[in-house]
């Protein structure tokens, strides 16, 4: 099959999945009871959202890498919106959260696009993290000065560097993998978020014992590791599509579970304490964009660097 | 095309998500008066209108702002179909004047009782043109905004608004109560508006 080919079968897989669901989820709308309407309804909710989410994705595919790169950088845009509009800035933070958006963004994403690796992966860690204090301290506010500064690195951090290294997947070079390396950033995309369906699903039916009941009740030892084997059996089955052997693919998947697991567990304890339940409302049932990319976060540069060092020449 | 433009770059940028609490969104005169303290405020809730609405109200902005330059007053008048007011002073007979004709000819109104941009988060004490026009126009429906975040998003003296997700709360018409005097009107008023935050 050649790189085109597979991309069409991923995702014809992916669509035959997503409309078994569909036609299940309507099902299950038309004889439930009252007291589950809401689940259900939920559900549906879910499913459409996917829809659209999978649309988006499979654009990107077809338009290319700077499609690909612009899809990510406004994922990114999303999730720092939403993590800013969280956290309790002041307006005296203006400055650096101009130096956060309309500078340390795009530039991220146009060095990916130039496939400048040195500077991408410290702009962000050393350069973004002197100047948003500059920046802070040129507008001349000193209430909480350490306190504010932290929460902008964080959100840059999280939200720029961390997810844009799902895109930096293209950049890799790895021997005999010339011109596929877009298919490892769908490997990361579908186990991630085939992690997080299958062990929402796991914990439902099986969920007994929780992991950290103070920062997120509904994530327990038994959907872990129920929908955790789940998506390492799907990332072996993918192996196909990557540089991997079936047992490395499987590894890699584990490795992209747990960091997802503690992805989602860490931005549940963030969301905790400023007192929220969701990141936002723009994706239908849901919640915000960084609740869908939470365990992205935390995968996505694991997996890259785990590529990079054992496989990339 | 422009206020389409303007639309989804405000809600592309600080989204401006409307809130309804207790107003509905049947098309009747209103004077919708709101919290005042960004540049965004008069787009914000322009933008969260239902196009319905939208289509008959008028933001009321200072000319010394949104009359000067030509981008601005491209926004105020061609987009936002606003009324310009003077409020350098003169008699306040004749800066009413125009929002009077508006009124008189069945539009909508958003003003900014405070006059002019606040820094807190809470609207400071409103001047007397909201009483004047309650007084004037008794059946025109008295619409209080609550508008949260915009001075986060972009506040008084900063450089470009930054994407900070922004509210518009439409709260429950305020009754005019027989015998109120201006000041207690205006507190009234003012406290229906904070009343939302």
């Amino acid at each position: 099959m050649t790189p085109q080919q597979k991309i069409y079968a991923l995702f014809g897989g992916v669509f035959v999945v997503l409309a078994i669901a569909t036609v299940v989820g309507r099902a299950l709308a038309g004889r439930a009871s009252e007291a589950q309407k809401e689940t259900i309804q939920n559900l549906n909710d879910r499913i459409d959202a996917w829809w659209a989410m999978i649309a988006i994705f499979l654009a990107s595919f077809l338009l290319g890498r700077t499609a690909t790169l612009v899809l990510f950088a406004l994922s990114s845009f999303y999730t720092l919106r939403e993590f800013v509009s969280l956290t309790p800035t002041r307006p005296t933070d203006n400055l650096s959260l101009i130096g956060a958006f309309y500078v340390l963004l795009p530039l991220q994403y146009l060095l990916i696009g130039l496939d400048w690796y040195g500077l991408f992966s410290i702009l962000v860690p050393v350069y973004g993290f002197l100047l948003v204090p500059i920046l802070a301290a040129l507008a001349g506010d000193v209430n909480d000065f350490l306190l504010r500064v932290a929460r902008v690195q964080w959100a840059l951090m999280l939200t720029v560097y961390a997810i844009s290294h799902a895109p930096a997947l293209t950049m890799l070079n790895i021997p005999g993998y010339e011109g596929q390396s877009f298919l490892l950033l769908f490997f990361l995309i579908t186990v991630v978020q085939f992690s997080d369906v299958a062990q929402y699903v796991s914990g439902k039916l099986f969920g007994k014992r929780k992991i950290a009941p103070n920062v997120s009740p509904s994530k327990t030892v038994e959907g872990l590791v129920g929908g955790g084997a789940a998506a390492t059996l799907l990332g072996a089955g993918l192996f196909w599509i990557t540089p991997f052997s079936p047992l490395q693919a499987a590894g890699m998947a584990a490795a992209i579970v747990a960091m997802g697991f503690f992805g989602g567990l860490s931005l549940s304890a963030v969301k905790r304490s400023m007192g929220v339940k969701d990141w936002g409302r723009s994706v239908k049932g849901h919640g915000g964009v960084l609740d869908r990319l939470d365990s992205v976060c935390f995968s996505a540069p694991v997996f890259f660097h785990l590529t990079r060092y054992f496989f990339a020449a | 095309m422009i206020d389409l433009a303007l639309i989804g770059l405000t809600r592309f940028l600080v989204g401006g998500h409307p809130v309804w609490r207790g107003l509905s969104q049947d098309v009747r005169p209103r004077l919708y008066f709101a919290n005042h303290s960004s540049h965004l405020d008069t787009l914000l809730i322009w933008a969260a209108l239902p196009d319905a609405l939208r289509g008959v109200t008028h933001p009321v902005a200072a000319a010394d702002y949104w009359g000067r330059g030509d981008l601005r007053s491209l926004i105020a008048t061609r987009a936002l179909d606003a009324v310009l007011i003077d409020r350098s002073g003169g008699k306040r007979d004749e800066t009413l004047e125009p929002l009077r004709e508006k009124l008189r000819a069945g539009r909508s109104l958003i003003i900014f009782p405070e006059g002019t941009r606040s820094d807190g988060l809470l609207p400071g004490p409103f001047k007397s043109g909201l009483y004047q026009l309650a007084c004037d126009f008794p059946d025109v429906e008295l619409a209080p905004v609550y508008l949260k975040n915009p001075s986060r998003a972009f506040p008084k003296g900063a450089l470009l608004p930054v994407p900070i997700s922004c509210e518009v709360h439409f709260g429950a018409p305020i009754a005019r109560i027989n015998g109120e005097d201006k000041a207690g009107f205006l507190e009234r008023a003012r406290s229906a508006v904070a009343g939302l935050s």
